[in-house]
Parts: structure tokens; C-alpha cells; sequence
């Protein structure tokens, strides 16, 4: 079975990475763009497993290893 | 005097960090390869800069669940003196061992020069040999150098005087929050902070203004 885990900034964590590619676009003449704020996604591949139990194995690695709990939120989704 | 550093691959202050504490000590540190499940009795731990796994994931998050930093972490909770350099520092982080967290310079920029410090706690096992408000001077090189943590952990950390080191005279490097640059835990047996007072021990080197750390660190009075 197939997870996405998506891993953003929290609201108030600067971001100059998001605000260099912000400025890119306009270099690029790309208008219209109010901000951007740069994450991350996992594709993860489990055992077959009950659904219950895969979200809580991906909480799991979320809180010890995928995010930085001080700076980013996350969601789980099962493909 | 006995000392000891972490090695894993990816670090490559590790030889920096051997010079100096030889130089302090007399003796060569100890080497504790990222396999080792226990470290020896020793005065001091130092985990050394460098880029360790590659900055893959986090700089530090994969150093942090290696099997030897369990043995750092046993250490400091026996009370043993741990010190954390640039990625050191990330990796006592992301172990969970120091509040906060560092991100990307604020100027997207590896920076690489010196900066100037000022001990805003001189009453630290590791700035015991500096005085209060003293400004030092201390290379930096890093791109993920700025500090953060939230309002309330910021507060509590000012409130306990954890906060040691704070970029100087308009040098902050990276965008740290408040000018943090180097942080000691509630305990007061683990440091870490940003900047190299390990390039800054020898008069060849330029400066020496990092010597009294690790003499402070291991009790050894100034000459």
C-alpha cells in the first residue's frame, strides 16, 4: 500500500528559500503570485496493512524522524 | 584529562576539533565511530562540524538517530560535559538535547568569516573563564546557522540564563533569532553553538579567544 506524507512550514517560520522562488518567478514574469512556501512530500511504500494501523505507523515516523516538529506540520494520506 | 569526540561520516571538523583539544590537553581525544553503542568515561564529549549524512532530510536528523548518539544521550543524562559545533549543534537539536531549532541563513548565503561574540553568561561551566558582556572574537561557516524557537521557548531560556552567546556589534550571521548564538541546557552540561572557537586556539590561527572555552569546559584554570 502507497502513503504521501506532506510536510509544510508553520504559519510565522520565515521562509527565504519560498521568498528567493517568489522573487525567481517574477524574474520570470510569472505575475499574479502572492507568496510561496517551500515543503516537502514523502511517497512511501508499506506492507499491506489495516489502514488504522498504517496512519499511526506514519504518525510515528512524522514525530521521530520525517519533521521538525519545532517548525512544521505534516498530513498523512493513504493512497 | 580525557576527552572524546563523535565521528560520522560527513564531518570534516573533526581533525580541527582533534588539534585543539590536544593543544588544551596534552592527550588526543578519543574517536568514537557512529556504531559505537557505548562511550568511555571521559571530561569531555564534542560532536564536531561538518555536514554529517550529507545534511540529507535535516542537517543533522539522521546523525541524531545513529546508535552512538543513544550513548551521547545516556552521557548527558549522567551529567557528562557535552559540547556541539556548527553541525554538532544541529545534532544535539535534532536529538532532542538543546530547545529550538537552526534553518536556512536568513540570506540563503554559506557565510564564511569572522564574527564577534558577546557572553551573556559568564556563569556557565563553559564561559567561566570569560566575564560578563566580555565580546570575543570567533569564526562562523555555515549555510544552515539560524537559530529559532518559538516566543515561549525563548523566554524561558532568557528567563534561565541558558542563552550564553550572542552575536556581537551587528555581526549576526544568519538571522538568528535575538542574536542567539550559542545555548547551554536547563542542566547546564551540554553547549551548543554555531561558531568554530576551535579555529581560534593557537596564535598561527589568528585569534585564540576560543581556548578559554574548552578550558572552562574542563576546569582548567587560565594561565
Amino acid at each position: 500500500m502507497e502513503a504521501r506524507v506532506t510536510v509544510t512550514l508553520k504559519n510565522g517560520v520565515l521562509d527565504p528559500q519560498g521568498q528567493a522562488i517568489s522573487a525567481a518567478l517574477n524574474n520570470l514574469a510569472i505575475k499574479g503570485v502572492q507568496s510561496i512556501r517551500q515543503g516537502k512530500v514523502f511517497d512511501i511504500v508499506l506492507d499491506d496493512m489495516p489502514p488504522e494501523t498504517a496512519k499511526q505507523k506514519l504518525e510515528k515516523m512524522c514525530e521521530q524522524l520525517l519533521v521538525n516538529t519545532v517548525i512544521e506540520n505534516y498530513t498523512v494520506e493513504l493512497l | 584529562m580525557k576527552t572524546a569526540i563523535i565521528q560520522l561520516p560527513g564531518l570534516n571538523r573533526d581533525r580541527d576539533m582533534i588539534a585543539a583539544l590536544y593543544h588544551i590537553t596534552g592527550v588526543e581525544p578519543l574517536r568514537i565511530w557512529q556504531t559505537e553503542t557505548t562511550i568511555p568515561n571521559v571530561d569531555l564529549i564534542v560532536l564536531p562540524g561538518g555536514f554529517s549524512y550529507g545534511d540529507y532530510l535535516r542537517c543533522g536528523a539522521i546523525a541524531a538517530r545513529t546508535p552512538v548518539l543513544q550513548a551521547v544521550r545516556e552521557k548527558a543524562q549522567k551529567g557528562t560535559t557535552i559540547i556541539g559545533i556548527c553541525n554538532g549543534f544541529q545534532i544535539l537539536l535534532e536529538a532532542g538535547l538543546l530547545p529550538g531549532t537552526l534553518m536556512r541563513n536568513a540570506s540563503l548565503k554559506f557565510v564564511c568569516r569572522e564574527i564577534k561574540l558577546e557572553v551573556t553568561n559568564a556563569d556557565t561551566k563553559f564561559s567561566q573563564n570569560y566575564h560578563k558582556g566580555q565580546i570575543i572574537r570567533c569564526p562562523v561557516a555555515h549555510h544552515d546557522g539560524n537559530y529559532f524557537a518559538d516566543t515561549e521557548t525563548v523566554k524561558r531560556m532568557e528567563d534561565k540564563q541558558q542563552i550564553i552567546f550572542r552575536y556581537a556589534e551587528n555581526t549576526n550571521p544568519n538571522g538568528s533569532i535575538h542574536d542567539i548564538a550559542g545555548i547551554v541546557n536547563e542542566a547546564g552540561n551540554i553547549l551548543g553553538m554555531m561558531p568554530h572557537p576551535e579555529n581560534f586556539i593557537e596564535e598561527a590561527h589568528g585569534g585564540t579567544d576560543g581556548r578559554l572555552l574548552f578550558q572552562s569546559a574542563l576546569g582548567l584554570k587560565t594561565e
